[in-house]
């Protein structure tokens, strides 16, 4: 009964956080929206989201608001906030360094 | 910034949780039926969307639970969420709450006490400069006789100790006191009285690091024979001074003569203990300065204080070789050939230190069994919700939120215990510090931080000890198991009566081993209590007083007043006898001395010389004690003056010094009594008496006795003992008065009845049997209880299999014997076990006990009756309850 382990812990915060530079979400179109764009490669759980989401949110990375959404009924949706865009911007940067080396590895051997 | 609003919102998820909760509800709502819609868009019909979607999604209850989580708060409010559920639980079987908080709370308390105790006595720093730095340095004689456990600190005599101080350079300081006594006679027609009091070398107090609280500690020049100055105790100061600070540089009187007040000791200076009322210096009041050359009078307390860099072993070796010059020179003489030392607390806390250990002991075996108790009854609850905990497990509960809400429910009563506990041992303390009379008092008693970190601590182990043990066992079946087991019961399952029959076997055996310390200490002290102190004590009241030298100059003046006193109390109404000494059998010590047979051939230097205990007595001292004569006579009225140089032996000293001798008409000569520049003093033996004990629980000892109005030895405090017809202690008041009407500034101290004081000597053995007893058969109790409480507890989970069994045909005696064997098995095995135990547990206390072996089979077999009786009757309820199943209803039980 252990948490999601989908995605490596963090990356799950990076794709959210890079879905949400575009616009304001709710869940369900963050989940939609890292399925679509990842090529339906990144089976994402999609309840797992939203331990990730109020993680986030308690962290101040992103900010939660009550709005109508696209079907007429309220729905919570998440904005990035600028301490936010910081963290994205440190944390692709980290994933880039990262997957670079990992890249690096993998093809020489 | 970002602070600010992380800080903003940890407010908000503490404020406005349950809002949160609900909007999280909603979002996951919104969630799956979008979900479900785009499903329904693909073509599925309405369930197999919704089904589709939740599959996607995950279980949300568990996702539930993982999101809140991540707010803050979260585990306070788990916290919360436990704390409510338990307090209901707990709430919703009281009868199970009561118990078990007040047996924790009886276990804690009883341990916070002792453990104040000890903290007090022996943890916790006297309050002197460095007291870590302080030991105690005594004499120690080779001779294999004299190393008794109690007797290889002996005290130094004044001349070792100034020759010690003057010649070794190992120890930073050295001062020493002795003990005095005084009349204190008032100024303005105040009582008299007795006080107790110390002589201390001047540097005593500035070794110690004790600075007066009014005026000085004594100069170098006031320790000298002449000086007449005095420092009060706060007591005093308080008490009969009325805590006037005036008072210093005033004088008071000490047996008739002026002392002048130099200072007032401070309020928490109460060392070696507070009976002592005044200092003074060591070489100055109330000892003859003769005395102080002596290498062979052995009456001082020599106190140290290490030097920095130097160890005590070295400091201790420089003490000890001087010590065996110092021996070397005095061959003929009682000095001592080696020095030894100990730390100052273990010093005053030696009498204590083992009963006060042994009584932790048993108060921690009292605690482990209570603990074990609760924890049993906790399982036999957490068997009742197993297949609760089982649906829990199933829907998704961690294991640990399962374990952390069970040792909620133990948390929450040992804290219950444990206020009422802490509450219970504020009175339990003062109790105990005042019954015990041994206690050293030179630290105050009380509770204080760290005995309530050690409560604390104590709450925490035993809610850990009887919470975690039935919480591991209720959550450690697979989910599966559980929910089959229980789907129809035929039998408990087999694990968890096995832990508890494995915990009640535990249980047992911790009681074995304290009912068999109880046992042991109880038949010691019965032993004790019985002993004959050869002497009739019963029916006689004794008082002592002390005649001051200046105004009881001669022995013609001790003599008319002693005679006039025991004549007028002859004469009283309801007094059979009276008997003047100096200590009564069983009442004390008094002192010995060596002493040589004229007759005999001198004795090799270097060999044990003989020794025995002297003690004074009136004609008719033996007949009113009830000693009876063995040989020759006893003293007379003629026995004083010159014709006073008798002597009466008893019968050790006769068996020991005169074998196959009659010892009468022989003479002994005992160097200590010879007055300096006068010729040697021979005492004519003229009688043999029998032997008496010193005091109760002590080996026989050779004993000497001179006529009490002989001028030789010179005493002038005396014992005085009047045998009654009726109550003794009704006739104290009419003999003080006779002792005033003739001399009124004449205070009499300790007016006692003599089995009073032998029963005070007693006070310490009887103590620790009676509480170590208290806790045994509350140890009992609990483990019975225990006991009947497993066994209805299986027996009502067996119900079907008894019910069937009867059914089938079997006899209700068969049914009896088999459930009876159920529960006495754990109690057998418990019982092999504690027996085991307190074989190798009993040696430790040993030393402890009189007249009585550790391995006492009068007592085990004793303690083996008493557990199965108890264990048979704890057990026959349940097992006669399942006998007389009805097979009708057990079978529709379920």
């Amino acid at each position: 009964m252990g948490k999601p382990s989908d995605l490596v812990q963090g990356t799950l915060d990076l794709l959210i956080l890079k879905t949400l530079t575009l616009d304001a979400m709710h869940g369900w179109a963050i989940a939609k929206r890292i399925q679509q764009l990842s090529g339906e490669v990144l089976q994402v759980q999609q309840g797992s989201l939203y331990p990730a989401l109020h993680r986030l949110e308690q962290q101040g990375w992103i900010k939660a608001r009550w709005a109508e959404s696209e079907t007429g009924r309220q729905a919570k949706f998440y904005a990035l906030t600028a301490a936010g865009r910081k963290q994205l911007e440190t944390e692709s940067a980290n994933w880039s360094r990262l997957s670079a080396a990992i890249n690096l590895i993998v093809s020489e051997a | 910034m970002r602070w600010l609003n992380q800080f903003a919102m940890k407010l908000h998820m503490l404020f406005a949780r349950n809002r949160a909760g609900a909007r999280l509800d909603d979002e996951l709502r919104f969630h799956l039926d979008r979900q479900t819609e785009e499903n329904v868009a693909a073509g599925m019909g309405r369930e197999e969307a919704r089904a589709a979607a939740l599959r996607s999604f995950g279980n949300p209850a568990l996702l539930r639970e993982q999101t809140r989580a991540a707010w803050s708060w979260n585990s306070l409010e788990a916290l919360f969420r436990d704390l409510r559920l338990s307090f209901r639980t707990l709430r919703r079987t009281p009868g199970f709450t009561l118990v078990s908080v007040a047996v924790i709370a009886l276990c804690i308390g009883a341990s916070t006490s002792l453990f104040t105790i000890v903290r007090s006595v022996l943890l916790r720093p006297l309050p002197f400069r460095d007291p870590s730095q302080l030991v105690m340095i005594y004499e120690h004689f080779r001779a294999p006789e004299l190393n008794q456990p109690n007797y290889n600190f002996n005290p130094v005599a004044p001349a070792d100790f100034y020759d010690w101080r003057s010649q070794t350079n190992g120890f930073g300081d050295m001062a020493a006191w002795r003990y005095a006594q005084f009349n204190l006679t008032g100024e303005r027609g105040e009582l008299p009285e007795v006080i107790i009091a110390r002589g201390a070398t001047y540097n005593l107090f500035s070794l110690l690091g004790v600075q007066p609280a009014y005026g000085r500690s004594f100069t170098q020049d006031e320790d000298r024979p002449g000086e007449s100055v005095v420092m009060l105790t706060w007591s005093l100061f308080e008490r009969r001074f009325s805590g006037d600070p005036s008072i210093v540089g005033r004088s008071i009187h000490l047996d008739g003569q002026p002392y002048t007040v130099v200072g007032v000791l401070p309020k928490n200076f109460t060392y070696p203990d507070s009976t002592v009322q005044v200092w003074v210096p060591f070489a100055a009041a109330g000892i003859p300065p003769e005395v102080l050359r002596h290498h062979d009078f052995h009456f001082s307390r020599v106190v140290a204080r290490l030097r920095p860099g130097v160890s005590l072993a070295n400091a201790i070796a420089q003490v000890d070789a001087l010590q065996y010059r110092i021996h070397m020179q005095y061959l003929n003489a009682p000095v001592a050939e080696d020095a030894v030392s100990r730390s100052i607390t273990e010093d005053l806390a030696q009498d204590v230190r083992k009963p006060l250990l042994l009584l932790m002991g048993a108060v921690g075996c009292m605690l482990l069994i209570g603990c074990l108790n609760v924890a049993n009854l906790l399982i036999a609850r957490s068997a009742v919700r197993q297949k609760e905990v089982a649906i829990r497990g199933a829907l998704g509960a961690r294991r640990w939120t399962l374990i952390r809400e069970q040792l909620m429910e133990s948390l929450l009563i040992s804290l219950a215990g444990g206020v009422l506990g802490v509450a219970l041992s504020f009175s339990a303390t003062k109790w105990l510090a005042h019954a015990w009379k041994e206690l050293p008092s030179a630290q105050s008693i009380h509770v204080d931080g760290m005995v309530l970190a050690f409560a604390c601590a104590l709450v925490l182990a035993v809610a850990l000890l009887s919470g975690l043990l039935p919480a591991i066992s209720s959550t450690a079946k697979s989910v599966f198991a559980t929910l089959q087991t229980t789907a129809r019961t035929t039998s408990a399952g087999l694990g968890r009566t096995t832990l508890r029959k494995a915990l009640l076997v535990v249980e047992i055996s911790v009681t074995v081993v304290l009912l068999i310390a109880a046992g042991l200490l109880l038949k010691s002290f019965v032993r004790l209590r019985a002993t004959d102190v050869g002497a009739d004590t019963r029916g006689v009241l004794t008082l002592y007083y002390s005649l001051p030298v200046e105004k009881y100059s001669t022995q013609e003046k001790i003599n008319a007043f002693n005679e006039a006193l025991l004549a007028r109390l002859r004469a009283l109404p309801g007094v059979r006898a009276a008997a003047l000494g100096s200590v009564f059998p069983g009442a004390g010590y008094g002192g010995d001395d060596i002493f040589l047979v004229r007759e005999h051939p001198p004795i090799p230097p270097g060999t044990l010389l003989p020794d025995a205990m002297n003690r004074i007595a009136d004609p008719g001292y033996f007949q009113a004690l009830g000693i009876p004569l063995l040989r020759g006579r006893f003293f007379t009225s003629d026995d004083r003056g010159a014709q006073g140089e008798k002597i009466i032996i008893s019968h050790l000293l006769a068996q020991k010094y005169f074998p196959g001798e009659d010892p009468i008409g022989r003479h002994l000569h005992v160097p200590a009594w010879d007055v300096p520049g006068q010729p040697e003093t021979n005492f004519e033996i003229v009688g043999e008496v029998g032997d008496t004990l010193w005091q109760v629980g002590q080996p026989d000892t050779a004993t000497m006795y001179t006529p009490a109005l002989a001028e030789l030895p010179k005493v002038n405090g005396f014992a005085l003992a009047v045998r009654t017809a009726s109550d003794p202690l009704a006739i104290s008041v009419p003999v003080q008065k006779q002792i005033a009407a003739l001399d009124p500034e004449l205070p009499v101290s300790d007016v006692l009845t003599l089995d009073q004081v032998i029963g005070q000597s007693l006070a310490s053995a009887d103590l620790s049997a009676t509480l170590v007893l208290a806790f045994a058969i509350l140890s009992l109790v609990l483990a019975s209880v225990g006991l009947y409480g497993v066994l209805s507890f299986l027996a009502s989970q067996r119900t079907v299999e008894i019910g069937v069994r009867i059914a089938l045909g079997a006899q209700r005696d068969q049914v009896l014997r088999l459930m009876l064997l159920d529960g006495l098995r754990p109690a057998l095995f418990g019982l092999v076990l504690g027996l085991g135990a307190a074989a190798a547990a009993v040696r430790l206390i040993r030393s402890m006990l009189y007249e009585t072996q550790p391995v006492d089979p009068a007592v085990f077999a004793a303690v083996a009756a008493v557990l199965l009786l108890v264990a048979g009757l704890a057990c026959l309820a349940p097992a006669w309850r399942a006998a007389r199943l009805d097979p009708m209803q057990a079978l529709r039980t379920e």
